[in-house]
């Protein structure tokens, strides 16, 4: 019998994606932590590693501007994704117990605005939200408020946003989970008089709590750092840390900022991302 | 569960897919409207659609798009079904951390820190060695192909993880070749979960602005980028003719998709 994996096919199998992501996902990273410790300059690219300071890194804490654009990023992501949970759970949980000939049908349709491009989903929502937009205009043609409502350019719009682009991330790990569950574990908890809150506290939510976290740092991680939502939806002011880094490196072209606020943001959501990697490990 | 809680939960689930559609609903309608304003419906018209045909640099950045896609996901097929099947048939080896760990950090890296950090090498790799010598299509290409891995990767892991390896096992002892098992029965056993992932890394990168905007140069404007700079100015009526024809056509591959991923134990 010869081997299944024989060592060049395993050599392959493993060196290949491993060279890649060492070459395009780990220098990357490398190479930011480097150009963290340069400084501007009016070069092509505009950084030189001359005289290595931490110039970058002080400016990172000195300004305000940053410690504040994370405490709102953290905040927003972590309040949508808690709305997301509230919303994606129950619906989930609907499509786990529908009849089995249509659940496929259900999971396609909350997969499929997911396919759909990200960009033009948000446009999407300041044609509802804007001023001139079909909220405020039909809400004016029936007469209900006389000026138009400020809907978008504000937090509420980039909450809702969030939502609406993250749900799928939300409910997709929930159903895996809950669809493993038997629904006989509840129905023998009915039968012994426990009541509906009661055993979901005791039994379908402790069972479905990996789905739980998994949908929540999928959505969680990516959104704190978000930057179409912020950028279309948040007005000028909105200050996330997605935006921050993108003006830094296109606005004032400050490479060595760009870099140290990415590295200082990676180090921030390493918890989490450690913790998404058990759960994926586990599964 | 009783009719009402039943009855409530399904109106949940209504209301969840109404949240989800009505946006996209809106841009679809509006697309037909012979009027430029959201506020006004004057009539039935495809003048965004011959007008979005008529303009040229759209048609080319569609182009470029595609190409980029098309090059990315292949790339990303073969990467991920390899970190697929290692990490799913191959069961201790050196690396196996790195590798599981890295793909899942790429999965949820918020994009913006995934471009920045792969400009940032490919300039300093120009310097030092070089190459690439300008940013455009290709550096593009290797960008989507990296965080598309990811995705394909954790498909071919689902489906492997669905199938007996004793398939496997089985021809390696009635004496097949390790290259023929491959080719003749894991690739077969693989092939929705290959179609899959090759279709999810074409939309992802043809979707994508954030890191195409960071890696790309100045030759090199793609779809997303021109869409994301007439969007930024205001509603165009163009951008929702455009919007509905990529809903159609993702529409349409997920069908395909899913009719192969669908299929498991023919």
């Amino acid at each position: 019998m010869s081997p299944l994996w024989p060592p060049g096919l395993r050599f392959l199998l493993i060196g290949l994606p491993l060279a890649w992501l060492a070459v395009f996902f780990a220098l990357p990273f490398a190479m930011a932590l480097a150009i963290s410790f340069g400084a501007p300059s009016d070069g092509a690219p505009p950084f030189s590693l001359d005289a290595p300071g931490l110039a970058a890194w002080r400016l990172l804490v000195e300004d305000p501007i940053y410690a504040d654009a994370l405490l709102s990023s953290l905040g927003m992501a972590g309040m949508a994704t808690a709305i997301a949970a509230v919303i994606g759970y129950p619906m989930a949980y609907a499509i786990a117990r529908a009849p089995a000939r249509w659940r496929g049908l259900l999971l396609v349709l909350v997969m499929l605005p997911f396919w759909t491009s990200f960009l033009v989903r948000i446009y999407a929502w300041t044609a509802l939200l804007r001023p001139t937009g079909l909220i405020n205009g039909a809400l004016q043609a029936l007469g209900l408020i006389e000026a138009p409502l400020q809907l978008m350019d504000n937090a509420f719009a980039v909450q809702l946003g969030l939502v609406y682009v993250y749900l799928p991330f939300m409910v997709l790990p929930l159903y895996a989970s809950l669809e493993k569950l038997d629904p006989s574990l509840e129905e023998a908890a009915a039968d012994l008089g426990a009541r509906p809150a009661a055993i979901f506290a005791t039994v379908t939510l402790p069972a479905t709590l990996p789905g739980l976290a998994a949908g929540a740092l999928l959505m969680f991680i990516p959104a704190s750092a978000e930057f179409i939502v912020p950028e279309m939806l948040g007005g000028p002011d909105a200050n996330l840390l997605g935006r921050a880094i993108w003006n830094e490196f296109f606005a004032n072209r400050d490479w060595p900022a760009a870099a140290a606020l990415a590295i200082a943001i990676v180090v921030l959501l390493a918890g989490p991302i450690l913790l998404f990697q058990r759960l994926e490990a586990r599964r | 569960m009783t009719g009402a809680a039943r009855a409530r939960l399904y109106a949940i689930l209504g209301l969840g897919y109404a949240f989800l559609y009505l946006p996209i609903a809106v841009l679809v309608v509006f697309s037909f409207n012979a009027s430029p304003l959201l506020t006004e419906w004057s009539g039935f018209s495809l003048r965004w659609y011959v007008a979005l045909l008529d303009n040229r640099r759209l048609v080319s950045a569609a182009a470029l798009s595609i190409a980029i896609a098309a090059a990315s996901a292949s790339v990303a097929t073969v990467l991920g079904a390899a970190a697929g099947l290692a990490l799913a048939r191959l069961r201790r080896f050196r690396g196996r951390g790195a590798l599981g760990g890295a793909l899942a950090a790429l999965l949820v890296m918020p994009e913006i820190l995934t471009g920045v950090t792969l400009l940032l090498l490919f300039v300093a790799a120009e310097r030092v060695a070089g190459w690439p010598a300008e940013r455009g299509a290709l550096t593009v290409a290797i960008a989507h192909a990296t965080f598309a891995m990811a995705y394909v990767a954790t498909l071919v892991q689902a489906r492997l993880a669905d199938q007996d390896p004793a398939l496997e096992e089985a021809a390696a002892d009635l004496g097949a070749r390790p290259a023929d098992i491959l080719r003749s029965v894991t690739l077969p056993l693989l092939a929705p979960a290959l179609a899959a992932g090759w279709l999810l890394a074409f939309t992802l990168s043809i979707d994508d602005l954030v890191v195409a905007s960071f890696v790309s140069g100045p030759g090199a404007t793609t779809l997303p980028m021109l869409v994301f700079a007439s969007v930024r100015l205001g509603l165009s009526p163009q951008v929702n003719a455009l919007a509905t024809l990529w809903i159609l056509a993702v529409a349409l591959a997920l069908l395909v998709a899913v009719r192969l991923g669908g299929r498991r134990h023919d």
